[in-house]
């Protein structure tokens, strides 16, 4: 047994080491059990480890963390020991691993040095699970500690004698330090320390490290390291260094380096994607060689190299399109321009290695999909300048006898056809679209049939629409293409799930036609076709079904007033499809889920025809004869568990709602529960803010009606409020929606108004500063939004209510927010427009009673000048409506 | 460490029909959302900008009567001063509404027939349906009901109608027109224009109002079938100068919508809100179908029934301004029933009918039935009571009317007459 990592002074115990001995010697025979094979068996033993973390943590853990570090126990129960004890520091959902991080960090020192001890001990030994296990422990105590500047030596403890290591304890060392750069951020580790970490991580890369399993375990650690050698990429000789240590790697003999090394060069493409400029070429050659040469798992990462180097440049070439011209920090180095005349060709290599029926596996990913993908990211980088390097490729290959030479040219072609712009693709599109149309009835091959479908689909979805100027779509062949298209919705589930895909976008493309559309005399058949088509037998698989409902919904969202009769037709059928669902009994848990997902898509779709028949008073009138029979369907639908059914069944009631109005009221009983039950799922939050949408819809459909609900409504959302368990992202619209039913039920609002304000003003408090990253200021601003939302409700609500006066005492908080963000200077548009509605709606409400507060503030002044001078209209408008409402409050 | 996962998507739509839907629909909510605060903000606005050119003088019992069409006032028990709190909470603008109830102006009941019709008014064939105000302001366009509650809320062709793209209206730019809509058809046929693109016709003639609204509204593309930024149809009614011929095609003629009686206009009469002599509404069986008032449940009483609001001392009188005295209230009737001044009274006429002496009403036998519907807010007018009272028993006939205009030969004589004399 090897002891050299113990520290002597974790010896000084003896007390607890020997109570620890004595449980370790049981711990092994419960671990034991609980992976036996004996059901009973594993329950007990589940259960006893159960209790014994319960009564004594300090000793369960550190038991497990002797068991793991005892070379003489069984491999097995090392390894669930460490399992165990990884599983004590961390947990996926943010509370739980809150708790655990607070519950180790109260931790009895000595009992922490000591598992910590062990731990370290473990890397060491001859075991290659259990130093595995040992690492990502350490690890994750590392990932608690580091934070709280705890442990200071444990990095100097891992690299100081690293050198001296044998080389399986080396490796685990190396492993050790790659998964510690994954729990930790960046900014808690100082350069000097990272510098090190660099140093040891890079050298175990080099050539010159003679065991495979240390470099392969130093190239691994190395691409969770990149993130902290921000410092070193800045500098020429360091960076040098890397990259070339990385490069050699890629051609090491060992396939798993190769590869890895690979995902470094990925990695570095878009964290350093600025420093590449000088490597550009030999990375070139290396990915070629790769990508024409090398095993697929190579050659994938080969090609996700350049796949990400478009992305880089797509999302600079947008902000460089958009407003903040200049205001980049990084700038477009065309690389992929550049690499074009080479890059297009070797791609277009790999589109002729597909697999044998890649298209009906889900899971398939290979050379060819990766080079397609790649070639549609490229397109979407140059634009135009693809299409001539392109075209030779299909026109050689598209008539070819070898199924494989025609798909590929017409993968080619599908994926060129986002980026490049219309007029180039135009005159292409026109002679092609013939001849795809034609494949997609006549090809003898599968395969060259759903690509040729996928590409038609891809044709509809850049090319035809209002905004392009020469429709590719015309009197003449539009007959045609639909004819096609619903023929080959009979086709296999892969080639009409394609099919559909193109009836969605040819659908889409209509969709601003005006009164009259090209497809209302189609109309009929084609949702005939879409329903038959979700009645296949197989329609199970290449989610055929699924892509059948989406494309209904389309085609009747886009549809016009022509076919509204029609879409009337629709609603009982889309009734009695959901009632059938209901009626079937005894299901197998694999059935029930099919009916559940079935279920989903019905309501989806009864959603989408409440939404269009709604939008128009003459429709809705006649729809509403069927509004309580689909309430009676969607009451049903929620007696059935499943959160992607609720969600949608909530959605569609909330469009019910909206087109129902007051008369909304009648169902309410029966919809209450369920709405209530959706507000407390906080586990499923999608199904949560759907429902606060819809609490949205009722309160402006029932207005005082919704009076007798009010309390349950309130309270459940000040509970969610409150709780820090529910989705952060349900939180603004929780804002939003005090401020819906404030609208709703005026001055009733009153009951609630202590509770709601002090919630509002808690959080106004926490939103009127950011700080931290983009996503964290987006958050941030549709917090402030939901607040001011609330704000402009409440204080409509109340408007010539003899109850004003109670708003008074909040409004210097209000406007003292309103000052705050103005300060603050980084309000997106929406919240600049709410905010500035709110300061209208308060002197609107409360007049003359604020005119002096109003003065006073900065928001009445300045913010109010800049809104007036906003060139966005709704900002302006908002504006415009604060001024009148002011200046007629201070004239009082 | 494994390797990390780089499948991308492939031959598939980035964004799920699921999501987009979701999307579409907190689209829709938050539009919704802007549109009820929207309409709570534009409310005081119009209020703001639109009171100023509007008399101010009239009392609110000049909101008068209540029409036989199958209107439902409902809401006008919020304008008594004694709000119970459900209905308080209801009350988002008070003013609001009595201020939007009192902008129309209301026809009087043609008792009897104007001099010069042919000459100084106009006919046309009142469409059944809603009476309401028609407002576009601001992006948005609101219908009104007499009673302030809000019809519909949408986007119109109108000026300042729509939130278009090309929205080129100015915040000051709005429009008011009286309308009616007629649910069958789903239009807004337009009876009279009050404000254009913000310039107000208030103070003009009707002739010249009638000439304005032809031009006016058939420019702006309002009249166009429904779309995305117009969501309802806008209609013109045929306007007759009120000759025999006119007359006769107004009463006969084929219209695309539901006739309810006859409207008069005098030709040099401003927009004026309230009770006016200066439009008349005439009506029989061969052009409405509400001729004869009808009780709540629908059916026509045996015995005409009246509202009168009851006065101190027992005075019962009309809505009229200055009401009209249709007789006194015994006082054992006003203590046993716990009547008090300002309460709304329905009797029936008797057998004894009303009399009247040159043109004068002059008795009345009234029966005391019981206080009015709750939701009544004003009594019954004089030209309404009297109106129904003929109906019932020598109706004024088209007849009579046609009879009254000078042939159209003796209307081209005139001018030729005048030559003459030279």
């Amino acid at each position: 047994m090897s002891n050299c990592y113990v520290d002597p002074k974790y010896l000084s115990v003896p007390y607890q080491l020997l109570s620890m001995n004595i449980r370790a010697m049981e711990v092994t025979q419960v671990l034991l059990n609980a992976q036996s094979i004996d059901g009973a068996v594993r329950k007990n033993a589940e259960e006893s480890l159960k209790q014994f973390q319960e009564q004594n943590l300090p000793a369960f853990l550190l038991s497990l963390s002797g068991e793991l570090a005892n070379e003489e126990k069984p491999v097995e129960t090392r390894k669930l020991a460490g399992l165990i004890l990884k599983n004590a520091l961390d947990a996926k959902e943010q509370h739980r691993k809150y708790e655990l991080v607070q519950r180790w960090l109260s931790l009895d020192a000595n009992a922490k040095s000591q598992i910590k001890a062990c731990v370290l001990k473990t890397l060491s030994s001859a075991v290659a699970d259990a130093r595995s296990t040992a690492s990502q422990v350490i690890a994750k105590v590392a990932g608690i500690e580091l934070p709280q500047k705890q442990w200071p030596e444990l990095i100097g403890s891992l690299l100081s004698n690293i050198h001296q290591l044998r080389a399986h304890a080396k490796q685990a060392t190396l492993e050790t330090l790659g998964y510690l750069c994954e729990e930790v951020s960046p900014d808690i580790i100082d350069q000097d320390q990272v510098n090190k970490i660099l140093t040891a991580v890079v050298q175990g890369m080099s050539a010159s490290e003679g065991n495979t399993d240390v470099r392969l375990a130093a190239t691994r650690a190395l691409y969770n390291a990149l993130g902290f050698a921000q410092a070193n990429f800045s500098n020429d000789m360091e960076r040098d260094y890397i990259m070339r240590v990385v490069c050699e790697a890629t051609l090491s003999p060992e396939v798993r380096i190769r590869q890895a090394a690979f995902e470094c060069l990925v990695s570095i493409s878009s964290t350093y994607y600025e420093k590449l400029a000088p490597y550009i070429q030999d990375i070139f050659s290396i990915t070629a060689k790769a990508v024409r040469e090398d095993e697929e798992p190579v050659s994938l990462q080969a090609i996700e190299f350049w796949s990400s180097i478009c992305d880089e440049e797509i999302d600079i070439l947008e902000d460089y399109g958009g407003e903040f011209t200049g205001d980049s920090d990084i700038p477009c180095f065309y690389f992929i321009k550049q690499a074009l005349p080479a890059l297009v060709p070797m791609l277009l290599e790999t589109l002729l290695k597909q697999e044998e029926d890649q298209d009906q596996d889900e899971g398939a990913w290979n050379i060819a999909m990766a080079g397609g993908t790649c070639l549609g990211l490229v397109a979407r980088t140059v634009g135009d300048d693809i299409v001539p390097l392109v075209v030779p490729f299909i026109e050689e290959n598209i008539t070819k006898p070898d199924w494989r030479q025609r798909e590929a040219a017409t993968y080619a072609f599908g994926s060129i056809l986002e980026g490049p712009s219309p007029e180039k693709l135009i005159p292409l599109v026109n002679v092609a679209l013939n001849f795809m149309l034609s494949a997609l009835t006549k090809d003898p091959n599968s395969h060259v049939k759903d690509t040729t479908a996928w590409t038609v689909g891809r044709i509809f979805e850049f090319l035809h629409g209002s905004a392009v100027d020469s429709p590719i779509i015309t009197q003449a062949n539009c007959q045609q293409i639909v004819t096609v298209l619903l023929q080959s919705m009979k086709d296999t589930p892969n080639v009409a799930e394609k099919a559909c895909g193109a009836l969605y976008f040819l659908a889409q493309g209509y969709e601003d036609v005006g009164p009259s559309s090209p497809l209302t005399p189609f109309f009929q058949e084609i949702v005939q076709s879409l329903l038959t088509v979700t009645h296949r037998e197989d329609a199970g698989e290449s989610r055929l079904r699924t892509a059948a409902y989406e494309t209904l919904n389309e085609v009747v969202r886009c549809s016009t007033d022509e076919t509204a009769p029609l879409v009337l037709q629709l609603v009982p059928v889309i009734m009695m499809e959901l009632h059938n669902t209901l009626e079937g009994q005894k299901l197998s848990s694999d059935e029930r889920e099919k009916q559940s997902e079935l279920q989903g898509l019905l309501c989806g779709c009864l959603q989408v025809i409440i939404q269009k028949l709604g939008s128009s008073e003459p429709t809705k009138y006649v729809f509403m004869q069927y509004a309580d029979q689909i309430m009676g369907l969607f009451l049903r639908v929620f007696a059935c568990r499943s959160s992607t059914v609720h969600e949608e069944a909530m959605l569609a009631i909330g469009a019910l709602a909206y087109a129902t109005g007051p008369d909304f009221a009648k169902y309410m009983p029966d919809f209450y529960r369920y709405l209530e039950m959706g507000l407390q799922n906080f586990e499923e939050y999608q199904v949560c803010a759907v429902t606060v949408g819809v609490v949205g819809d009722i309160s402006r459909a029932l207005e005082e009606k919704i009076v007798p609900y009010c309390d349950g409504i309130m309270t459940q959302l000040l509970k969610n409020l409150s709780s820090n368990q529910l989705h952060r992202s349900v939180k603004p619209p929780i804002f939003s929606c005090f401020g819906d039913i404030a609208l709703a039920v005026g001055e009733y609002f009153e009951k609630y108004l202590m509770w709601a304000m002090s919630a509002l003003q808690r959080a106004a408090e926490l939103s009127t500063h950011t700080a931290g990253d983009d996503e964290l200021t987006e958050y941030t601003n549709s917090l402030r939004n939901g607040i001011l939302e609330a704000y402009s409700g409440i204080f409509q609500g109340f408007k010539n209510s003899p109850k004003t006066q109670l708003l008074i005492p909040y409004a210097p908080h209000i406007l003292q927010f309103l000052d705050g963000i103005y300060m603050e200077k980084d309000m997106d548009d929406v919240v600049m427009k709410t905010a500035i509605g709110v300061l209208g709606d308060l002197a609107d409400t409360l007049g003359s009673h604020a005119g002096s507060l109003i003065q006073q503030s900065r928001s009445s002044k300045d913010f109010l000048n800049e809104c007036l001078s906003s060139e966005d209209h709704m900002i302006k408008e908002s504006a415009e409506w604060a001024k009148l409402a002011i200046s007629r409050a201070i004239s009082v | 460490m494994a390797p990390h996962d780089l499948r991308r998507p492939f031959k598939r739509a980035a964004i799920s029909d699921q999501q987009k839907r979701r999307e579409l629909s907190l689209l829709r909510q938050e539009q919704n959302r802007r549109d009820a605060q929207q309409q709570a903000r534009c409310l005081a606005s119009s209020i703001l900008s639109l009171q100023s050119p509007v008399p101010e003088s009239e009392p609110e019992q000049s909101d008068i009567e209540l029409e036989t069409a199958p209107e439902i006032e409902k809401e006008s028990g919020t304008l008594s001063k004694d709000l119970d709190v459900p209905r308080a909470s209801k009350l988002r603008g008070p003013e609001v509404r009595k201020w939007f109830a009192r902008q129309l102006m209301l026809p009087e009941w043609m008792i009897d027939v104007p001099d010069r019709l042919s000459q100084d008014w106009y006919v046309y064939a009142r469409p059944a349906g809603k009476r309401c105000f028609v407002v576009s302001s601001n992006g948005t366009t609101v219908s009104r009901q007499r009673n302030g509650s809000i019809l519909h809320h949408f986007p119109s062709a109108l000026p300042a109608g729509a939130k278009t793209r090309d929205s080129s209206g100015s915040g000051q730019s709005y429009c008011i027109l009286d309308c009616i809509f007629h649910e069958l058809d789903q239009t807004y046929y337009v009876i009279d224009m009050v404000c254009w693109n913000g310039y107000s016709l208030y103070d003009c003639t009707s002739e010249f109002r009638f000439f304005w609204l032809n031009s006016k509204i058939e420019e702006s593309g309002a009249c166009n079938p429904p779309s995305c930024y117009h969501k309802f149809r806008f209609s013109t009614v045929p306007v007759y100068t009120c000759d025999q011929n006119g007359l006769y095609a107004a009463y006969t003629g084929v219209v695309p919508y539901v006739k309810d009686g006859l409207l008069f206009y005098n030709k040099h009469a401003h927009y004026q809100t309230g009770n006016t002599p200066l439009v008349l509404v005439w009506k029989d069986e061969n052009c409405s179908q509400y001729v004869i008032d009808t009780d709540s449940k629908g059916e026509i009483p045996s015995q005409q029934q009246v509202v009168l609001e009851l006065q101190d001392n027992g005075k019962l009188v009309t809505s009229d301004d200055p009401p009209v005295l249709f007789g006194y209230l015994d006082g054992d009737i006003i203590q046993k029933s716990g009547l008090h001044s300002g309460n709304l009274l329905r009797f029936a006429v008797s057998d004894g009918g009303l009399s009247f002496v040159d043109g004068k009403l002059d008795k009345a036998d009234l029966n005391y039935l019981g206080k009015a519907n709750r939701g009544r807010a004003f009594a019954d007018s004089y030209s309404k009571v009297v109106f129904q009272f003929t109906v019932r028993h020598s109706p004024l006939k088209i007849d009579d009317l046609l009879a009254s205009i000078n042939s159209p030969d003796d209307q081209e004589k005139k001018p030729c007459d005048v030559e003459m004399v030279g």
